[in-house]
């Protein structure tokens, strides 16, 4: 390489001012309100009169330098050479006139780009990276997302939920899809295998390893007169804590690796605090390419949560409404004793009161 | 491999299967670009994703690739199996930092897209769930070269490992009427002071702060970071009373009975006749009637940030959601800012000085107690800390503590 003369500027992020269509610099913090047209357009309308209009759209995610420089031609034609994403990987162009909108609408949906993700429809899924990019994934997150979303396309390009549905998808217990109204996680069945030779190897920091275990299932060991690690099996609960320290500790396999459904979770704070989800369904085959059995449970509870929801009401709040059992019923799933939190804590999700649903 | 011709697939019969309906997919975009450009890479991950596909395991392995002067930023990938495919042997990741909100103009944007595909595969993913633009598959060599032309254009790197993490924010003043503080320039000023510590690994864990404009937290900052800013007000909602009429008018009372007065959280709206009252002191700042009615509700007019701390992701001790820390501070000036940053950096030190390896904030302040942390950090307790006054019995307290002082005070 040749020798290098450029020093490095820590700019850190690039201002955003220089990234803004010139309405919305002119109204930056003047916004009045904004209405919902027709599903995947916002119109937001500022204190001076200007008006913005938002058009929202899928995209693929994992993307190209060619799906990228298509959507600048569009933000070029009809956006005035802006353009942003929304933390749900969806793309939004903005533009101040109506027939920009219908001329974006057109030209994205021939692209193959779904209008939506507004108001009371499905969004994106947030998903992480899977067997396309992370080191640990015990699945992929990119297939699994793109397999669902096929599944409820009808659902981000209408708004006839009774609330947002906010999905995601993570493929180890790290969870980096994050909490969401249904969520597709891996569930690991059974504890790690432990790879000693690289263990021996010198692959990772054993004590480190140790205290990476929320259970306190690792322990120091020696094998074969080598410092080596154990796994008290009784206590270990296959979160794979442990493989993120030491690839030797390896959790992922091909059977046992398998995925879990949690529903509720929220990150809003309107009406509702913020909540946790909670598991409804876990040991589901982790069946590549198109994960069917994983697909019919997320349509299943869609389906209830449709039917049943009242308008505002999140999937949770929902729940908490009909009662968890109301839940299983309308949904075809089935409680178990495993979905008892077993874990710190676990009291304060325990019914302590004489309510019941009969 | 394909009789040596550099812009031909090899076959990817599961992937195959996700070309298929009606969302975009991935799997032809990668195609697509390979085709045009001919970059084996691309070949090379398909092929390698493809047999993850059949055996139902990863195959990437980390290592330590970065940049000059910097500890983070480029996360490596080698493959375990490159004696089968070889092609994508290497193929790291480029964490580069957005600007706030995710806004782009398109000629900054096309000029990282023709570097990125001068240097790398061309593939990019928008965005990781921290914030960053990452840019998937480059090989080691070209790294520091890629770094230096993006740097030169405006762009820097994300953080990765034990740093203060890329941020997220929403779309901010830049669009939305609820926006309750400028959390873009919030973010792009804390970031760019925090420069240092996003670049080079030196803290127990990650720390993640996010930026969200209102408690409707757009960017999920109460469940994804550790310090979650979200824009609040402290004075009464701003009631536009012939919207209000309006909304009464075409949505009908049924409605604004079962939507708006029922559905408060706290019982602060009541029906008066053809209109609500607000009881403003019970309100406690949940957005939703202002969801439901925008065009007649909007946040006061005294406006600044809550921070909740402690918010992170399942491992080790299962999901934590962020906790009300300090209820409101303002953020307008340039001095509100340099309070901001010693806030900050008063948090960080403290939790970088005495917290255990791979221990997040929120842990961290678990397994000390919040007496600990509040005496230390030097702040005062406060009831909006809490959602009630504790239920368990057990607790010590000084024996000097005179409990009538307060209240003859307040006599007196």
């Amino acid at each position: 390489m040749a020798k290098r003369e450029w020093d490095t500027i820590e700019s850190g992020p690039p201002d955003h001012m220089q990234m803004l269509h010139p309405v919305m610099v002119k109204n930056y913090g003047k916004w009045k309100y904004h209405e919902r047209p027709r599903p995947g357009v916002l119109k937001h309308t500022a204190e001076s009169g200007d008006v913005i209009y938002t058009v929202r759209a899928g995209t693929e995610r994992q993307d190209t330098v060619d799906i990228i420089r298509r959507f600048c031609d569009l933000a070029d034609k009809y956006a005035g050479g802006y353009l942003r994403w929304t933390v749900r990987n969806n793309v939004e162009f903005m533009t101040d006139s109506w027939e920009s909108v219908e001329g974006l609408i057109k030209e994205l949906e021939a692209l193959g780009h779904p209008i939506g993700g507004t108001g009371p429809s499905v969004s994106a899924i947030a998903h992480t990276q899977g067997w396309l990019h992370c080191d640990i994934p015990a699945t992929d997150a990119s297939g699994v997302a793109k397999s669902i979303m096929d599944i409820v396309h009808d659902e981000f390009i209408s708004e006839e939920m009774p609330n947002r549905v906010k999905l995601s998808t993570s493929c180890c217990e790290i969870n980096c899809g994050g909490q969401a109204d249904i969520a597709v996680i891996i569930q690991h069945t059974r504890p790690p295998r432990i790879n000693h030779e690289a263990l021996h190897a010198g692959i990772c920091e054993l004590p480190s390893t140790v205290a990476r275990c929320p259970v306190a299932a690792i322990r120091p060991t020696t094998v074969d007169g080598k410092p080596s690690l154990m796994v008290v099996e009784e206590k270990c609960i296959y979160c794979g804590a442990c493989f993120g320290a030491c690839p030797g500790m390896e959790i992922n396999h091909p059977d046992y690796s398998k995925l879990a459904i949690w529903v509720g979770g929220k990150n809003s704070n309107a009406r509702t605090k913020p909540a946790n989800m909670k598991l409804v369904c876990h040991g589901l085959p982790n069946n590549p390419p198109r994960w069917p059995e994983v697909g019919d449970v997320v349509k299943r509870i869609l389906a209830a949560y449709k039917e049943g929801g009242r308008d505002w009401e999140r999937m949770g709040e929902w729940i908490d409404r009909i009662g968890w059992k109301r839940f299983f019923e309308e949904t075809g799933l089935t409680f178990d004793m495993y979905m008892i939190d077993n874990y710190r804590h676990a009291r304060q999700s325990f019914n302590q009161s004489a309510h019941v649903r009969f | 491999m394909a009789d040596g011709n550099e812009f031909q697939l090899n076959p990817t019969s599961k992937l195959d299967e996700l070309e298929k309906g009606p969302w975009p997919s991935f799997i032809k975009g990668f195609k697509e670009t390979f085709r045009r450009t001919g970059n084996t890479m691309i070949r090379g991950a398909l092929d390698q994703l493809n047999y993850s596909y059949e055996t139902k395991m990863g195959y990437w392995k980390g290592g330590v690739v970065g940049v000059h002067g910097y500890g983070a930023g480029i996360i490596s990938r080698y493959s375990m199996i490159s004696d089968l495919f070889p092609e994508a042997k290497e193929f790291h990741t480029v964490r580069i930092q957005p600007a706030p909100g995710l806004h782009y103009s398109t000629d900054k944007l096309r000029e990282l897209l023709d570097l990125w595909e001068k240097y790398g595969s061309g593939l990019v993913n928008m965005h990781g769930q921290s914030g960053n633009l990452q840019m998937i598959g480059i090989s080691q060599d070209n790294v520091q070269e890629f770094f230096d032309e993006i740097n030169k254009k405006g762009w820097d790197l994300g953080g990765a490992g034990a740093c203060v993490r890329t941020s997220a924010s929403c779309v901010g003043p830049a669009r939305c009427e609820m926006a309750c503080y400028d959390n873009l320039k919030v973010h792009h000023d804390l970031l760019t002071y925090f420069s240092d510590l996003v670049h080079r690994p030196q803290l127990p864990y990650k720390i993640k702060m996010k930026f969200s404009g209102c408690p409707n937290d757009c960017t999920n900052a109460i469940q994804r970071s550790d310090f979650a800013y979200i824009g609040t007000w402290r004075d009464d909602i701003k009631v536009d009373t012939t919207e209000l009429a309006n909304y009464f008018e075409s949505k009908g009372l049924d409605y604004i009975v079962n939507n708006v007065v029922t559905r408060c959280p706290t019982n602060a709206i009541t029906l008066a006749g053809n209109t609500i009252e607000i009881n403003n002191k019970e309100c406690v700042r949940c957005m939703h009637c202002i969801n439901v009615l925008p065009k007649a509700l909007s946040p006061g007019d005294d406006r600044g940030i809550s921070i909740l701390v402690g918010g992170k992701g399942h491992l080790k001790v299962g999901n934590m959601l962020g906790a009300m820390m300090v209820p409101f501070i303002k953020a307008d000036t340039e001095e509100d800012m340099e309070k901001l940053q010693d806030m900050m950096d008063e948090f960080v030190d403290y939790w970088a000085e005495n917290a255990l390896d791979h221990e997040r904030i929120g842990e961290f302040i678990e397994r000390i107690g919040m007496h600990q942390f509040l005496e230390d950090m030097g702040m005062e307790a406060t009831l909006d800390m809490v959602s009630h006054p504790r239920d368990n019995p057990y607790f010590k307290a000084g024996h000097d503590h005179d409990p009538l002082k307060n209240i003859q005070q307040a006599a007196g």
